[in-house]
């Protein structure tokens, strides 16, 4: 009889043992990666770094218009996918007959989202660079990383969408509002939280990405100025030099100020669905 | 099939201002509701009880067709208000629920400021003018009630005043777009006594100016606030309900004529 007990007491210990290492392994590899990449690339960055243009052949100086070309590229994607993910996911949780056709749109919207990226970058070289000609330029880039935050923004708005409570609505409808201002004026400002956070983490993952731009928005190094200029994006900086091992030290420095963009995307995601929560009671 | 209009003709002192005529109700295969027939008086309360289930909430979205927004529901027979039939081909019912105001069961402010709450129907509706609008929205808050408790915090988040305040504010906000007559879904089931307490009193002020349903599982609720109580029953699962007594609130709750009115009130069942 004790041997019984005593050996389920023996396997409970070990399952929870390995629960929590697995759970703990996940903290320590984003821990060790974040500490490797700060050891390796705090001592690049500074102000000249972030301010100023990379020279000379090995690179040295800044990345400066790396990351204008980043933030402009993504915040122009941001302006055009944001608009149209919104009106497609009001149009599918609200208006279309829930049936075949949605369920094949909302399925080919996950298709899109499992798309590789790689992919995307040379289908958006063929449609936009070339064929629209475009060229290569922040235009380009911009167009074709919508492409890969489209899927992303318009489930989660869709989920904010349907996340709203049904009996807001029937408030609006009890006062006489018409399904499009109930949808305007309720709807959509009670879901606004959720589709900014949305749209971050949509961002957050395009500001990463690399192959979709060093096929569409080049690998020139200048200032962006109009949207039909060409740039390096900080991801394609960091991919030639890491690979042609011209400056490593500006590699981790690159990747570092990368990773602080994403995590701070990631932390105001966070704090907008958790300041929401708390007006929502 | 009763009809009780006639056995209420003496007493109409009051207009009637819905009429009801042989109405059944269905949720796609389910028949909810069956030979409805009841007159329901302007500026009086007219209370529905019966137990959970027996459709009185179903009933009450007849008159303002909210039914509508739930899919595969059907409705045979007459509703009419003053006289026309709000089913009637060519009625909007965007344009009847502006007539037909409602109160549900939970507390809904939308997520915006107590200002905001108010203004929402009047701004629908086409009014822009700030003093229009300053003017609706604090009427309608002291009507409802709560103007002296929020005049100072108009623009705080409707969702942050208690549950009872928030059903006051529901109330002001449907008193704001001037309905004629205000539907109340168990609007007290989800608040605390003290606010139960200033609902009721609110109700017997504005019956003067509206024609008032409520629906209740509370029997001394019903009791104290209406003038006409209804009585609706399943009498078996999966049949539908039916009206079974309609009387003066007094006449039904001290000598009802239907035994299964007074199994009911008496508290033998539901």
């Amino acid at each position: 009889m004790g041997s019984t007990v005593d050996l389920k007491r023996l396997t409970n210990t070990l399952a929870l043992g390995a629960l929590w290492l697995a759970a703990l392994s996940t903290v320590a590899v984003l821990g060790t990666l974040i500490l490797y990449v700060v050891v390796k690339g705090v001592g690049a960055l500074s102000l000249e770094f972030i301010f100023t243009a990379p020279h000379g052949v090995r690179a040295e100086g800044g990345i400066g218009p790396t990351i204008v070309a980043t933030v402009y590229v993504t915040g122009l994607a941001m302006l055009i996918v944001t608009p149209v993910a919104v009106l497609a996911a009001v149009y599918l949780a609200e208006y279309a007959t829930q049936g075949r056709l949605v369920r094949a749109i909302r399925f080919a919207a996950d298709s899109l989202a499992s798309v590789p990226s790689i992919v995307m970058g040379l289908f958006g070289f063929a449609l936009f660079v070339e064929a629209m000609h475009l060229g290569f330029s922040m235009l380009s880039a911009a167009l074709a990383l919508s492409f890969l935050m489209l899927p992303i923004v318009m489930r989660t708005t869709e989920e904010a969408i349907r996340a709203v409570p049904k009996y807001i609505r029937w408030g609006s409808y009890g006062l006489g509002a018409t399904k499009w201002q109930t949808v305007r004026r309720t709807v959509l400002p009670a879901a606004t939280p959720r589709i900014i956070t949305g749209v971050i983490l949509a961002t957050g993952r395009a500001v990463g990405e690399t192959a979709v731009v060093i096929y569409t928005m080049g690998t020139s190094i200048n200032l962006p100025v109009s949207p039909l200029d060409s740039g390096r994006s900080m991801t394609t900086h960091l991919y030639i030099l890491a690979t042609e091992g011209i400056n490593l030290q500006t590699a981790y420095g690159t990747a570092l100020l990368l990773m602080v963009m994403i995590l701070s995307f990631n932390l105001a995601a966070r704090l907008i669905v958790r300041k929401n929560r708390r007006i929502q009671g | 099939m009763m009809d009780f209009a006639p056995a209420l003709a003496d007493s109409s002192a009051q207009q009637t201002k819905i009429r009801v005529r042989d109405l059944d109700f269905y949720y796609d295969g389910f028949h909810a509701l069956t030979e409805i027939t009841v007159d329901v008086h302007s500026n009086a309360v007219t209370a529905f009880i019966g137990p959970s289930g027996c459709g009185k909430s179903t009933f009450l979205r007849c008159f303002n067709r909210m039914n509508d927004l739930i899919p595969g529901t059907r409705v045979k027979g007459t509703v009419l208000l003053d006289g026309a039939d709000v089913y009637a081909p060519g009625v909007d019912p965007v344009d009847l629920r502006r007539r037909v105001g409602m109160i549900f069961q939970q507390p809904n402010p939308f997520p915006m400021s107590i200002y905001d709450n108010v203004a929402y129907g009047p701004r629908l509706h086409g009014m822009k003018r700030k003093s229009q609008l300053d003017e609706v929205v604090r009427e309608s808050l002291e009507r409802a009630n709560l103007w002296k408790e929020v005049k100072d915090i108009l623009g705080r988040n409707g969702l942050s005043l208690s549950g009872g305040q928030q059903q006051r504010l529901c109330i002001a906000r449907v008193l704001a777009v001037q309905p004629e007559v205000l539907l109340m879904d168990e609007p007290c089931s989800a608040i605390d006594p003290t606010s139960v307490q200033k609902i009721e009193d609110l109700m017997a002020e504005l019956k003067d100016g509206y024609t008032i349903i409520i629906v209740t599982h509370n029997m001394q609720q019903a009791a104290r606030v209406s003038d006409y109580t209804a009585f609706f029953l399943q009498e078996e699962a999966g049949a539908a309900a039916r009206l079974v007594e309609f009387d003066k609130t007094g006449n039904l709750f001290t000598s009802p004529k239907d035994k299964r009115t007074e199994d009911y009130i008496t508290g033998r069942f539901g």
